[in-house]
């Protein structure tokens, strides 16, 4: 069973990984503030980050939903703005999506994110109002109540699978900042308190991690469903331990874990809620 | 990426899942706990049918992706775990395989197989508990024997056991790790003694063993004087890597039944209930992909299963206790009657955050061995 990435796509990891952690070093999301990079969004179509699953004639890679995976994971962890998930799911069908020359976004309910910014509205927009968003990155509307729209499951995959990239990346920052900082003459990382909570971000990390490829791989929107649910999980609850390990530190608008917790928060809620993710798991029993 | 198996593996699964339809009919009902000779009787029986259908070693087979399939079928069928044959299967016989002589397989691992011969674990005593290193049952050499006094504890199966593997103190002036051997001590050697420690549950399971002034032949020592905390490390890598995996189809079954419960009785109308399920679906589902996961990477890697066990270990434990606590929600006055399967379950489920390593030694385990974070002391 080939349950591990393959050569390839672990070249195709590092491939992103090089090019995202040259583009959005760990000051870059503070140094550019609000708006999109318009630059940098077609320099993410050139590398083929919203063509990807395209067809070869299409001018994609012919690549599936586990690629697509590994690469929104990259994303997440060095925070890439923008509505990355709707773009990558219009290629094809909206012109200049799969190149980066057009910004694309969707409306199903709740909140819409980079409204404004977007050249492109999917859905019904209408009566949506601004939001002062929580995630100084990702500007929001709110929609009008209503029936929520049905979840399109990619999408949902998709968010998850940049939630549990910043799992990732809280859980290195914590590991990192444990083993550097001193109190009582010691790294704190010495610490069992400490330990176990790095321990403990590291278990929901992995139990994310196998769920979202999972789920990639079948793309059963059950395993969809727990994917979302134990991917916010991980990428909310390491965000606020990271926070914590840091201590007083954490707290500042200096520390980069304030923008993975608030980001994570905004995810939690696009796609598929805890509470609807839950309810669609219950009724597959 | 894939969870595709090849046809050699879906042959397996075939020929098993025929098999099994076949052989569980006539497999009589297990005996209930405390009646353990008959329990022995039941599992010896079962292992031996594995035995000569070809199965018996499946634990031990090259392939782990083979072993999962074994466990989701066998499991998925309702057919026996391997109950009295754990320790034998499980620990001591890996262990044997990969450190052992060739005489000392040849000796022990057909009668394990086999279903012939017993095995229980003497790792853990009063006075060490997670600090398994600090053993005291100490073993003095007297010619070709080693002879061992001391005591050890949580010994499944004790009472009707043939062989213990055994850990005892060789050298007390080396250093912890470094002064301890793994032996096969006989359960009817003169000196031994059993007696059955009864637990929360209610029932029996477990025993203490008193050791005075046993001979042991230096010959059963696996591995090399004073070298037996490797042993027991090779030992414990199988135990904290797929021993679970099985038991995770079992907590699905579960939770499918729990979920027709709700429906009858009403609670399924209960949104917090409801949710709860739904959650508990996300992570035993999630917990058989991580299972996936780590043997897909022992495979790849050609290792024993490694570290990556303690992380499914840390999270199932927990999952195993809040799945019993949410059955308990959903049954009612029902879950505190004993004679429910379900209530029986509950009680033994808040053993798993402590055997086989606390939650505390595994995140410890985790953090330093895997994130490298600095020893406390």
């Amino acid at each position: 069973m080939g349950f591990q990435p393959t050569e390839d796509q672990r070249a195709l990891r590092r491939g992103v990984r090089e090019l995202l952690e040259a583009r959005c070093g760990r000051d870059e999301p503070r140094a550019r503030g609000a708006g999109l990079d318009r630059a940098l969004w077609r320099e993410l179509g050139r590398a083929g980050f919203f063509s990807l699953r395209l067809p070869e004639a299409q001018g994609g890679a012919g690549l599936g939903l586990p690629e697509a995976a590994l690469v929104f994971e990259e994303a997440g962890r060095v925070l890439l703005p923008g509505p990355l998930v709707a773009t990558h799911l219009a290629a094809g069908a909206v012109p200049g999506a799969a190149d980066g020359s057009a910004v694309v976004t969707r409306a199903d309910g709740g909140l819409v994110p980079w409204l404004e910014e977007a050249d492109v509205v999917l859905g019904d927009a209408s009566g949506a109002v601004p939001v002062r968003s929580v995630d100084p990155l990702t500007p929001l509307h709110r929609l009008p109540p209503g029936p929520p729209g049905e979840p399109e499951p990619a999408a949902v995959l998709l968010t998850a699978a940049e939630q549990l990239g910043s799992a990732g990346r809280t859980l290195a920052t914590a590991v990192r900042y444990a083993k550097e900082r001193e109190q009582f003459g010691r790294p704190i990382g010495a610490f069992q308190a400490v330990k176990h909570l790095c321990a403990g971000m590291l278990v929901r990390t992995e139990l994310a991690r196998a769920a979202v490829y999972a789920a990639a791989v079948t793309a059963d929107p059950v395993e969809i469903a727990g994917a979302k649910l134990l991917a916010d999980e991980a990428a909310v609850q390491g965000a606020r331990d990271c926070l914590q390990v840091h201590g007083g530190m954490g707290f500042t608008w200096e520390a980069e874990v304030h923008l993975h917790l608030k980001r994570a928060w905004v995810r939690a809620e696009l796609g598929q809620p805890a509470a609807r993710a839950e309810e669609a798991l219950a009724a597959a029993l | 990426m894939d969870l595709a198996h090849t046809e050699e593996e879906e042959a397996f699964r075939a020929g098993l899942r025929h098999w099994l339809k076949a052989a569980l009919p006539e497999l009589p009902p297990r005996p209930p706990p405390g009646d353990w000779p008959a329990r022995r009787a039941h599992d010896s029986a079962w292992q031996r049918a594995l035995y000569d259908a070809g199965y018996a070693d499946v634990h031990w087979d090259a392939s782990p992706t083979r072993r999962l399939i074994f466990l989701e079928e066998t499991e998925k069928a309702g057919a026996p775990y391997v109950g009295a044959n754990f320790v034998g299967l499980l620990h001591a016989g890996p262990t044997i395989a990969a450190e052992g002589t060739p005489e000392q397989r040849a000796r022990w691992l057909p009668p394990i197989l086999r279903g012939d011969e017993i095995w229980c674990q003497g790792f853990s005593e009063p006075d060490a508990g997670s600090d398994l290193a600090s053993l005291r049952t100490r073993a003095v050499r007297d010619g070709d024997a080693y002879v061992v006094t001391g005591a050890k504890v949580w010994t499944s199966h004790a009472e009707v056991a043939d062989w213990c593997e055994l850990l005892v103190r060789t050298d007390p002036q080396a250093p912890r790790h470094r002064g301890i051997s793994w032996l096969a001590m006989p359960m009817d050697a003169p000196g031994v003694t059993v007696r059955p420690l009864r637990t929360l549950a209610g029932s029996a399971e477990f025993a203490e063993v008193f050791l005075d002034e046993v001979r042991v032949p230096v010959a059963n020592r696996v591995g090399e004087e004073n070298d037996g905390w490797r042993v027991t490390m090779v030992t414990l890598s199988f135990e904290r890597g797929t021993a679970f995996a099985g038991e995770v189809v079992a907590c699905r079954r579960a939770l499918a039944e729990l979920a027709r419960t709700a429906r009858e009785n009403g609670r399924w109308d209960d949104t917090v209930l409801r949710r709860r399920l739904g959650r508990l679906n996300a992570e035993f589902r999630a917990l058989w992909r991580l299972t996936q996961w780590n043997v897909a990477e022992a495979e790849a890697t050609g290792g024993v299963p490694g570290t990556g066990g303690s992380v499914f270990k840390l999270r199932y434990s927990e999952a195993r206790q809040e799945l019993y606590d949410t059955a308990a929600a959903v049954l009612g006055p029902d879950a505190l009657d004993l004679s429910r399967e379900w209530t029986r379950d509950r009680l033994s489920s808040l053993s798993y955050t402590i055997a086989a390593g606390t939650s505390q030694i595994q995140r410890n385990i985790v953090a330093e061995r895997i994130l490298g974070l600095p020893k406390e002391r």
